[in-house]
């Protein structure tokens, strides 16, 4: 089990406390509610996509800095981006913090979200981190919750 | 706070008594493992570890089976553990300890029988404010199925019962009290002897919740003339998968049985089964032998060093750490009781408590990050969770040194 200190990096510190993307847009397309029933962490996603492209996305709720965290960058990774990309992302990001992948997958799209690839060894906090993926999952699949239960 | 209990007698030696647990020499992440998490479990002196393994090394087959020696063994040793229980807890005859799998075994049994045959549609159960989900959801499931109503005893900011509201709460229509002795979150001693006399005034009968209270204080069930209480072994130093209910005799022997099964019939034909007298006729099937043996050797450990030694010494401990962590700005303590147990809940401004959890585990410090199986209790301070460090006498001034430099540090990091 590693230091769950490491997990702590600035950025993601810096992301909890100053989180991009937060807010609600008012006219959104897609929208999910995520919830995390252990931590009690909770997460509101509105997406406007059009053209196959996630146009805007923006987010509000509470939950530790992991969650918080995770939910700023993630906004900021997939904004602009091809639906396609964004699901791709979501695969990638789940396996990694799951610690799903065969060793040595490469994980291109994820970029700086691979600060996070630390929380496969916190089994307790998998589930902050990968909560707003799971809300961007089903607001894309026009699901109105998520449940990391 | 209340004066400091037993404050004449001799200390404890925790000393010696630290070298009664292994796990207090472990390391995790490169530090000593400091164990503030006793009110999720507590651990289990070497000596409780000890007889459970010779039983399943030496002594190992079924209680109450035929005429084999060993079985005879088993038997006498399960129920003098029984025997070990009653007194500890103060009550009349063995006969009214039952023993569950822990306290929420014990409460869904009372609810699922004495509550099956006395709340009906329209009835109320009155809980308090600050209960455990164990001693709200099997009332809540009975409510549901009956058509009943459930109350609640409300608190203060500080964490204490509003009593003056009992006499409005306790109506002709309230069929069973469940409070907890100790809070869990808050720490609060409720004064159950108290509550227990005013709602016998009305007849009603009470459930006490003294899984917190059993391993700081002592109990005696029949100075409070609690009707049930119940607790679990293993907030009590002992093991896991071994709990007790105490019943007034009265009300166990009007009991229907709950799970049926062997061990608690006097005979079976395919016409009809004529159950064992209480406690017999609560525990079907094979019970943890071991975990019930265990349990006595727990509370012959608990009463060598004394409870009143114990409360006087966490007392300390407890006085010690409110102190220095009341002197951290951004720290706010959940439950301030006049009477308290020793556990602090508490919450930092800008840091959720799972990731100061997570920070204190990375210094080696265990405490509990969560809603403690207490939503409502969550929900009446209007936070999500709380972080909480629960003390027991092996616990020392020294760690909470370490638990207050870790928030600190914590706070740093998060600043």
């Amino acid at each position: 089990m590693s230091d769950p200190r490491e997990l702590y990096q600035q950025v993601i510190l810096e992301h909890n406390k100053k989180p991009r993307n937060f807010g609600k847009l008012e006219s959104c397309t897609h929208h999910a509610e995520g919830h995390n029933p252990l931590c009690g962490d909770e997460l509101s996603l509105t997406l406007v996509v059009a053209n196959g492209m996630v146009q805007d996305i923006k987010f509000t709720g509470s939950g530790c800095a992991i969650d918080v965290a995770s939910a700023s960058l993630m906004t900021g990774a997939v904004k602009g981006k091809p639906v396609a990309e964004a699901e791709a992302m979501a695969e990638q990001f789940r396996g990694m913090v799951r610690g799903e992948l065969e060793p040595g997958t490469q994980t291109p799209l994820l970029g700086k979200l691979t600060l996070f690839s630390g929380v496969k060894d916190l089994p307790s906090r998998v589930k902050c981190a990968v909560l707003p993926w799971a809300t961007l999952h089903a607001a894309l699949k026009g699901e109105a919750e998520a449940s990391t239960e | 706070m209340s004066t400091t209990p037993g404050a004449d007698l001799q200390p404890l030696d925790v000393a010696v008594i630290r070298k009664d647990f292994s796990l207090l020499s472990r390391v995790l992440h490169g530090k000593p493992v400091i164990y503030l998490d006793s009110a999720v479990s507590g651990q289990m002196p070497i000596q409780v570890i000890e007889r459970m393994a010779k039983y399943e090394r030496e002594e190992h087959t079924n209680v109450h089976r035929g005429v084999s020696t060993l079985s005879q063994e088993a038997t006498d040793f399960y129920e003098a553990a029984r025997e070990k229980v009653r007194k500890f807890i103060g009550a009349g005859s063995i006969k009214e300890i039952v023993w569950t799998r822990g306290t929420t075994e014990a409460i869904n049994l009372v609810a699922q029988t004495y509550g099956r045959v006395h709340v009906k549609e329209g009835d109320e159960i009155l809980l308090s404010a600050m209960e455990h989900h164990a001693n709200i959801v099997p009332w809540q499931m009975l409510a549901q199925e009956k058509g009943a109503t459930i109350k609640v005893i409300p608190m203060t900011d500080a964490g204490e019962l509003i009593l003056e509201a009992l006499d409005e709460l306790l109506t002709e229509r309230t069929k069973i009290v469940g409070v907890v002795h100790v809070s869990n979150v808050l720490g609060t001693v409720n004064p159950v002897k108290e509550i227990i006399a005013r709602a016998h005034v009305k007849g009603i009968p009470v459930l006490v919740d003294g899984a917190q209270a059993v391993p700081h204080l002592q109990v005696n069930v029949q100075d409070l003339d609690a009707d049930f209480y119940v607790f679990s072994g293993h907030k009590l130093s002992g093991p896991t998968g071994i709990g007790v209910l105490y019943g007034k005799l009265a009300h166990l022997e009007a009991m229907p049985p709950w799970h049926g099964g062997g061990n608690m019939i006097r005979s079976v034909s395919w016409e009809r089964t004529t159950y064992m007298a209480a406690p017999g006729k609560f525990e079907a099937g094979t019970p943890p032998i071991a975990a019930a043996i265990g349990l006595g050797v727990a509370i012959d450990y608990i009463t060598a060093l004394s409870l009143d030694r114990i409360a006087a010494y966490e007392h300390e401990l407890l006085l010690y750490a409110t102190e220095r962590l009341s002197r951290i700005p951004s720290l706010r303590i959940l439950g301030n009781a006049n009477e308290k147990a020793s556990v602090i809940s508490f919450v930092v401004e800008g840091i959720h408590p799972h990731d100061l959890g997570s920070l204190l585990d990375g210094d080696g410090v265990v405490v509990r990050a969560g809603h403690h199986c207490a939503q409502p209790v969550m929900t009446r301070f209007g936070v999500p969770a709380t972080t909480r460090a629960s003390f027991a006498y092996f616990n020392t001034r020294e760690e909470v040194d370490i638990l207050v430099s870790a928030v600190e540090k914590a706070i740093e990091l998060f600043r």
